[in-house]
């Protein structure tokens, strides 16, 4: 009896709400206003996607009222079983078996598909993942371990990028030269933003940052006579191997080795050395964990007023983290103006600060297996997304996966705050223990800390 | 002397748009203390909501009087905008109260992000050009170098703004509603204790929020005439700017805030440099949180241990 009433409650409760999605979706998803061809706008209807909104979110609405039980069991049965001591050896096998994989990666795609098959998955899956979990990384040290929450990170990546764009363009520096000069900018950058935010409240410090990244970003537009542009610096220098250039002549790679020569020389060297950005990034970091600075900004991140009470200097404590993270944003930047050849400030804007941060976020602020793991997901998912010409066939010619992707980025955000608030890796390791090193749950910690 | 009274006018109906944008961040920010990253894109949405019904109405009733289609134009997009903050408040920030501090933030750039692309995707990525509107203009002065004009548009903008502003002063100041929201802005535990439901009042502000929201995006869409998925972000962080400005949390310091960076945005466009108009908002904005925090008509925050 009682059952047969909850379940009607459910439905009613979900035909609530789908006739409400219905209402949401009446404007903006059934009708689209197009300009035609004397440029005056019109209505095409499409009474089918409303329709779907309102099922979906009818059939989401059910199922969620119909399954609260279990889900509240499950809860309670992590909560009691998650500070195990055994997570950490299955951790610790993963990062050896992923970073096993990563080393690997160029030789298993070169095997399977041969030199000019591997281009792609070399390329857009390895080269293009890489710079972000190196982003990811980098913005780590500022969100996930200082918890200052940064949306103007992508300024210091355009740093590096013109620092060696206009360096090498016009001055012919080398690449191997710019990469330290361009992280030394990016952080003292750093160091000048944040001097003067710092002391402001974890909101506002993230409003700050975002007008500095997109102060940065205009100037970059407006600033012809140096940067170009919109247009942007084209023709920087390529990446050498140590001052042999990828090129097929007689002085090239190829020859001074000789082999024959093949495009993908260079793009298996640039795997490598955004890998080895990329470790040298989250080496440098798990390693300042375990020195004062790093416990102190896990600390500043607890609790402000508690450690400034014990005598700890605050500011400096956020500028180092600012500083560390824009220097790494810096040497991100070079990579990606000397893996492009093509620098412009549409590759820097909020989206952009917004995709990194969506990273660190949905990863489990803190924690370096999440980050990349979902630096993974977000940057291979959409490039996964372009492969998906399949659904053409079922949506119609005009439907274009790519476009959905910021769309579920954004949504995934939402749902993970919603869900699980410390990411998906929230559990943490304390930098500091008493005789066995455990493993925390995030159940068993306040939300946001450890 | 031209040019300055051309550029006063411009501002002050650019200043009313901000203004009622910025209502919305200072309400939501003075009742949970959150900064709604997501309620320019809310703005946005609106100006296509209300875009869409203005030609559904000529297209499918051959409904053709502009004045009275424009009123139902205004009601009809500020309900459907209220009933969108509604959901996306009931979604995405109620399970955050009592999260970690920035926990409603992530989630709210993340809403912007999911507007401002689902309209995109919905849409299409064409800029939509308006039928032009009310642009019938009234010249002030004439035989000068420069013919200083008034156009309807602008008296309509103005007009509209000030009435809403008065209804909604008279909601905050006389009606039960508007004391249940000053009671939680002051402290939402005691409220509650005193029997508010704060869950209520704060779903209200979200509502009453995004109205007024919607009124700025009809008014934006007769304005400038044309509509983007990506407009939602510039005009939001300009009008969260006014609300800094004006001391976040004061709603009379919200209005005044974004009269202020409606003219100091044409004021700069018009005697420095049209490129760099946005930078001057953001510095505005960064200058104003970094060294006076409270705004103008702000009140100090205590921090408690």
């Amino acid at each position: 009896m009682a059952e047969t009433s909850s379940v009607r409650a459910a439905l009613a409760d979900a035909a609530r709400y789908g006739l409400i999605a219905g209402a949401l979706a009446f404007p903006i998803l059934a009708l689209r206003v197009e300009p035609d061809f004397s440029n005056k706008l019109v209505l095409e209807t499409r009474w089918s996607w409303m329709l779907g909104a309102a099922i979906a979110a009818f059939v989401i609405r059910l199922v969620l009222a119909l399954a609260p039980a279990r889900a509240a069991r499950r809860t309670l049965a992590t909560a009691v079983d998650a500070p195990s001591a055994g997570g950490k050896t299955a951790t610790r096998a993963i990062a050896a078996f992923g970073l096993g994989l990563i080393v690997a990666w160029p030789l298993i795609v070169l095997f399977t598909f041969g030199p000019a098959g591997a281009l792609k998955w070399i390329d857009n899956y390895g080269v293009q993942i890489l710079i972000y979990v190196m982003l990811g990384w980098g913005l780590n040290i500022v969100v996930g371990l200082a918890g200052l929450l940064d949306l103007g990170y992508v300024a210091f990546y355009a740093v590096g990028a013109y620092a060696y764009a206009l360096l090498a363009t016009n001055y012919g520096v080398s690449f191997w030269l710019c990469l330290p000069l361009a992280g030394i900018l990016a952080a003292f950058w750093g160091i000048l933003l944040g001097f003067p935010v710092l002391r402001l409240r974890g909101d506002y410090l993230a409003i700050v940052t975002l007008a500095f990244g997109e102060i940065i970003r205009i100037v970059l537009v407006n600033f012809s006579a140096l940067t170009n542009g919109d247009a942007g610096i084209a023709s920087i220098p390529r990446v050498t191997f140590f001052g042999l250039p990828f090129i097929a002549g007689p002085k090239g790679f190829a020859a001074y080795f000789d082999i024959p020569f093949s495009p993908i020389h260079r793009v298996v060297f640039l795997y490598y050395l955004i890998l080895a950005l990329a470790l040298v990034t989250s080496l440098v970091t798990l390693r300042l964990r375990r020195l004062p600075i790093g416990r102190a900004w896990e600390a500043l991140r607890e609790d402000e007023i508690a450690c400034r009470s014990l005598g700890l200097d605050t500011t400096k404590i956020k500028l180092t983290a600012f500083a560390l993270g824009a220097m790494f944003g810096g040497f991100a930047g070079a990579f990606f103006a000397v893996r492009q050849g093509f620098v412009s400030p549409s590759s820097f804007n909020f989206v952009e600060s917004a995709t990194i941060l969506a990273i660190v976020v949905l990863g489990g602020r803190g924690s370096q297996i999440g980050v990349a793991a979902a630096a993974i997901a977000i940057v291979g998912g959409s490039e996964l997304l372009r492969e998906l010409d399949f659904l053409k066939q079922i949506f119609g010619d005009g439907f274009d996966p790519t476009q959905y992707r910021m769309l579920l980025v954004g949504l995934a955000m939402v749902v993970m705050m919603n869900w699980r608030p410390r990411g998906f890796v929230s559990s943490r390791t304390p930098t500091i223990f008493l005789g066995e090193r455990k493993t925390i749950a995030a159940d068993l910690v306040q939300e946001g800390r450890g | 002397m031209e040019v300055f009274l051309q550029q006063l006018i411009n501002g002050l109906t650019l200043g009313s748009i901000y203004g009622l944008i910025a209502i919305g961040y200072t309400m939501v920010f003075g009742i949970i203390g959150m900064v709604n990253f997501a309620h320019g894109d809310v703005f946005m949405l609106s100006a296509f909501i209300a875009l869409i019904l203005f030609i559904a109405l000529q297209q499918f009733f051959g409904f053709d009087a502009l004045a009275p289609s424009f009123v139902i134009v205004l009601f009809a997009s500020m309900a459907l905008t209220g009933l969108w903050n509604f959901v996306i408040e009931r979604l995405a920030y109620r399970r955050l109260r009592g999260s970690f501090r920035l926990a409603p933030l992530i989630s709210a750039i993340g809403m912007s992000i999911f507007l401002s692309n689902f309209v995109y995707v919905a849409q299409g990525p064409r800029n939509k050009s308006a039928p032009p509107m009310f642009s019938e203009v009234i010249k002030l002065t004439s035989g000068g170098a420069y013919d200083v004009t008034l156009s309807y548009k602008q008296i309509l903008i103005v007009v509209v703004t000030a009435v809403l502003l008065a209804a909604f002063w008279f909601v905050v100041q006389k009606t039960p509603l508007g004391r249940a929201q000053r009671a939680c802005e002051q402290d939402a535990k005691m409220a509650a204790l005193l029997g508010v439901d704060v869950n209520r009042t704060i779903a209200a502000t979200f509502v009453i929020g995004a109205a007024l929201a919607a009124v700025a995006g009809v008014l934006y869409m007769l304005y400038y005439g044309v509509v983007n998925a990506a407009d939602g972000f510039v005009p939001g962080v300009k009008a969260f700017t006014a609300a800094v400005l004006g001391g976040i949390g004061s709603i009379p310091g919200a209005v005044l805030g974004g009269l202020l960076i409606g003219l100091i945005e044409t004021f700069w466009s018009a005697y420095f440099s049209a490129d760099y108009k946005d930078v001057a908002a953001f510095s505005i904005l960064a200058v104003t949180l970094i060294f006076m925090p409270t705004g103008l008509l702000g009140r100090p925050e205590v921090e408690k241990v």
